[in-house]
């Protein structure tokens, strides 16, 4: 069957006018086909990432969600190779068999669209570049990915990369399709490093009096050789009632009070190397007369899942908000977002999820300009149903901007690739 | 060596030449250029001199501003610019062109930024690998990526190479560690890409500059990351009776869930070289030497090193040493360290390869370089980054011996040829440049070099920067077969290729 006739066809088409290539080869059939027409089309995996940026502009819809399976996995070699939209879940299925794990923690951003886990695919996350709170210590996505296979905008099949580490054989394109929004190539295969996991954890639990404190402690957190892999801050906001009874029921843990603002820093290791590690940083953090509480491995874990899961914005009517800046500006940042927005603070101080109650772009405007000003961008992961896009949902400046124009342009000239995902004219 | 096909020269530049130069003393101080025969030879090669080119001129910016009226004069007149940092690379990529401006980064040589608060630090590209650590070790920080050349290369050079070192499964290689860069384009644009804040949303062009090899921009700024020094670090030394019994150690540990800081082997000719040279107390009977060091708090670093000891016995190690003092564990790796020079001692020259391979393939790549070793009559030792795969051959020859030159290339192609065919890549660290241009089409086909290609036309349409390196020459590859081409015609005749 020409592909022609193939993208007519109630095989290739479901009902709602979506393709559903079923290998590489059908991929690139068709997007050399859609090229042709100049018919763009929108990319999709398993749709749990798919409200993040800007609604394409396109007649078709491409789902690679049949693009599935684990090809080649090498637990002494630290990597796996997967068909591009193999699911997270299944991956880190057959990684926990060895003891292993993808180090970047996957956020689950099922919790904030409909309340309950919805992972999707590995292709959603190389294509969104969000890692959870261990990012600081390991690096994020882009970090972690060794090479890939996809198709560009004209139908060509491309490669990159490879399955070792070290590797400077042509451009890092790796990098380039971290974070691309599926506007460069629809993936078809991706390799990533993976890393052993760790024997246990535990969380520390401080409870600050002011936001210098916070971030003095976060300071010195970052600081310390006694190595942490998560640091956050949970800011206790009483004056939204609803919020804190929601922000109360998530973080309901034994040896946690979370009716008041806490930061809660990870240890991650051998039990003994943790006891060791703790104490050095009470030390450190002089904390020996603070008031403190310790979540042991089976609270740790399941406290970290709900961070990662953004569970205390579950089922959010509101925009949220993604901010990353340089931790030396957070307590100025912490002050402003004070009684006026849900917050908190992860990646020792570098990393605000900010819920938004507004439909205007106003109050999302002035939180664009504090993110450059303090040398940061924000992005719009959710946005309420009424949000007028006044403001743009990603931070670009006009340079990168041009310089995006032309990388899309090499990529996906007639922006057959999900056109206008990210910024308009890409 | 032998001869390389450069891009075709622009005989009209080279009349320019003075009225050229008189421009660009224009746009920096007249002392900056440099324009006569013995002012241009220390700048004819980089650190692979069995290449060498004597450029139109060289010029040595003081700022960015200069930097970019610099290119986009030569932007506007058409004339080529290869960049320079320090001319340690080792693939030819600094390599000067006879038509072409050599613009040398020397002069960016300063810390412009320390800062703790955010861990990092801000530098201009000519300042040294170690000297970024050097700055702020005093506060017990370090910037974890070690090439073995870190006191000469400059961070400049390691963004364009991304570069790597011993410790790279643990801490990555140059774009895990650096946060921003600012950077020139061919058309003097100055841009800046990513700061002092993680994962810069949009299209990760620092990512894509890094390790670009000075094709798409001249770099004038980086942000790199800091790290605290860990507590404790200790190494092990341990000797094995055979190749395949070490190798697999090495791969044991790793599958074990030990993630070490460096680990290193050595083949038996090497351990041999460098213990003569440095005189490092190495088991000259051990046929393979695996140097793992370890990283942590001191309970941590005592767990993993009782781990990796009972790794290596149940793999019958013949010797097995554990550092006791910051001073063994600096003389254990002294050897390795010493390992260029001790091959450079051992015959008039040496040329030094650098290909990845899976780790469990180790033993089947050495015993095919063995085989090459005896067809090419060469003797060739092995050093090994066995924590991230990255093999060093170091093949040993005389080139005042053409017909040896001649043999190296050839056994130097075959061994990254081996390394592609094991699962692996023809460069992991030192980079493609002149060197290993005619390979990338052992890994690539037609389409992923297009699409490279593509890239560099969008950002330098002109084919100004660098042009050169790292893409195959067209009429090579198709000698080859590797490239298709039709009549003549190669599928994107709009592409500039060279």
């Amino acid at each position: 069957m020409s592909t022609k006739i193939k993208i007519n066809s109630q095989i290739f088409q479901d009902s709602n006018n979506v393709y559903y290539p079923k290998d590489e080869a059908e991929v690139s059939d068709l997007i050399r086909e859609l090229y042709k027409q100049d018919s763009p089309t929108e990319i999709i995996g398993n749709n749990s990432k798919s409200f993040i940026g800007n609604k394409t502009q396109s007649a078709n819809t491409t789902s690679l969600s049949r693009i599935s399976g684990i090809v080649d996995y090498r637990p002494e070699e630290l990597y796996i190779k997967v068909k591009a939209c193999t699911p997270i879940n299944e991956i880190e299925q057959v990684l926990s068999q060895n003891n292993q794990e993808l180090a970047f923690e996957p956020i689950d951003f099922g919790y904030i669209k409909t309340g309950k886990s919805n992972k999707g695919t590995i292709a959603g996350y190389l294509s969104c570049n969000y890692a959870g709170s261990r990012r600081f210590k390991v690096g994020s996505v882009r970090d972690h990915v060794l090479g890939f296979k996809g198709v560009n905008g004209k139908g060509d099949i491309i490669k990159s990369g490879g399955t070792v580490v070290k590797n400077v054989t042509g451009y890092d394109l790796s990098k380039l399709i971290a974070g691309s929004f599926g506007t460069l190539v629809a993936l078809t295969e991706i390799t990533i490093k993976v890393l052993p996991k760790k024997d246990s954890s535990k969380t520390v639990i401080i409870y600050p009096s002011n936001f210098e404190q916070i971030y003095d402690l976060f300071n010195k957190l970052s600081s310390s050789s006694s190595e942490i892999s998560g640091a956050v801050f949970i800011p206790e906001q009483s004056k939204d009632k609803d919020f804190t009874s929601k922000k109360n029921s998530v973080f309901k843990f034994n040896d946690l009070k979370s009716n008041i603002s806490f930061i809660a820093f990870r240890v991650e290791g051998d039990k003994i190397s943790i006891e060791e590690k703790i104490n050095n940083l009470k030390k450190e953090l002089e904390l020996n007369n603070s008031d403190i509480s310790t979540l042991d491995v089976y609270q740790s874990e399941p406290f970290w899942k709900k961070v990662n899961n953004l569970e205390i914005y579950q089922k959010t009517e509101h925009n949220l908000i993604r901010m990353v800046i340089p931790p030396a500006n957070g307590s100025k940042l912490c002050k402003h977002l004070e009684n006026n927005h849900n917050y908190f603070v992860d990646w020792c101080g570098s990393l605000f999820w900010i819920e938004v109650n507004s439909k205007k772009e106003e109050k999302i405007k002035d939180l664009k300009k504090m993110a450059k000003d303090f040398g940061g961008y924000l992005t719009v992961i959710k946005t309420s149903s009424g949000y007028d896009y006044g403001e743009a949902i990603f931070t670009v400046d006009k340079v990168r901007l041009m310089i995006s124009e032309k990388v899309k342009q090499s990529f996906d000239p007639k922006r057959i690739l999900n056109p206008g995902k990210m910024y308009r004219g890409v | 060596m032998s001869e390389i096909a450069l891009p075709k020269i622009d005989n009209s530049i080279l009349n320019r030449k003075i009225e050229i130069v008189k421009k660009l003393s224009k746009l920096t101080d007249r002392e900056n250029i440099l324009s006569e025969a013995d002012e241009l030879r220390p700048y004819e090669t980089d650190a692979l001199s069995v290449y060498t080119q004597t450029p139109l001129a060289v010029v040595l910016p003081e700022n960015t501003d200069e930097v970019s009226e610099i290119l986009k004069y030569c932007y506007s007149e058409n004339i080529k610019v290869v960049p320079r940092g320090a001319g340690t690379g080792l693939s030819g990529g600094a390599l000067p062109l006879q038509d072409a401006i050599l613009l040398g980064l020397g002069k960016f040589n300063k810390i412009l930024e320390i800062d703790y608060e955010n861990k990092c630090v801000v530098t201009q590209p000519g300042v040294t690998n170690l000297g970024i650590t050097h700055a702020v070790q005093h506060k017990g920080f370090y910037y974890a990526p070690d090439p073995s050349s870190q006191l000469a290369c400059s961070i400049g050079g390691n963004v364009a190479e991304n570069s790597g070192g011993v410790h790279s499964l643990k801490y990555g290689t140059t774009t895990n560690n650096i946060l921003g860069v600012q950077m020139v384009m061919m058309d003097g644009t100055i841009c800046r890409f990513g700061g002092k804040s993680f994962d810069q949303e949009g299209y990760d062009l620092m990512g894509l500059i890094c390790g670009s090899e000075g094709l798409l921009g001249v770099v004038t700024e980086v942000t790199v990351k800091i790290l605290k020094k860990p507590e404790v670090v200790r190494a092990a030394l341990i000797g094995f009776p055979s190749i395949k019994e070490g190798g697999d150690a090495a791969s044991e540990i790793i599958s074990s869930g030990i993630v070490p800081a460096g680990m290193e082997i050595m083949d038996k000719a090497l351990i041999e070289a460098t213990d003569n040279f440095s005189k490092a107390g190495y088991p000259r009977d051990a046929e393979l030497l695996l140097i793992v060091e370890l990283d942590g708090t001191d309970s941590e670093v005592n767990e993993l090193i009782k781990k990796v000891e009972a790794i290596c016995k149940k793999n019958n190690c013949s010797s097995l040493k554990l550092s006791n003092s910051e001073k063994e564990r600096l003389s254990f790796w002294a050897g390795r360290k010493a390992a260029f020079p001790a091959c450079g001692a051992m015959a008039p020259d040496y040329y030094c390869m650098d290909g990845s391979i899976p780790r469990g393939k180790l033993a089947e790549a050495l015993l095919e370089i063995k085989k090459l070793s005896e067809k090419y009559e060469l003797p060739v030792a092995n050093c090994f980054h066995a924590g991230d795969g990255n093999l060093h051959p170091l093949i040993m020859f005389d080139g005042n011996d053409k017909e040896q030159l001649r043999k190296t290339e050839e056994f130097g192609s075959e061994i990254l040829k081996t390394c592609v065919r094991l699962g692996g890549v023809i460069t992991g660290e030192h980079g493609v440049g002149i060197e290993k241009r005619e390979l990338m089409c052992e890994m690539f086909n037609d389409n992923d070099i297009q699409q490279q290609l593509s890239i560099k036309k969008s950002l330098d349409e002109k084919n100004l920067l660098n042009p050169g390196k790292v893409y195959p020459i067209l009429r090579k590859c198709a000698e080859e077969g590797r490239v298709h081409v039709h009549k003549n015609k190669d599928k994107f005749p709009d592409l500039p290729r060279f």
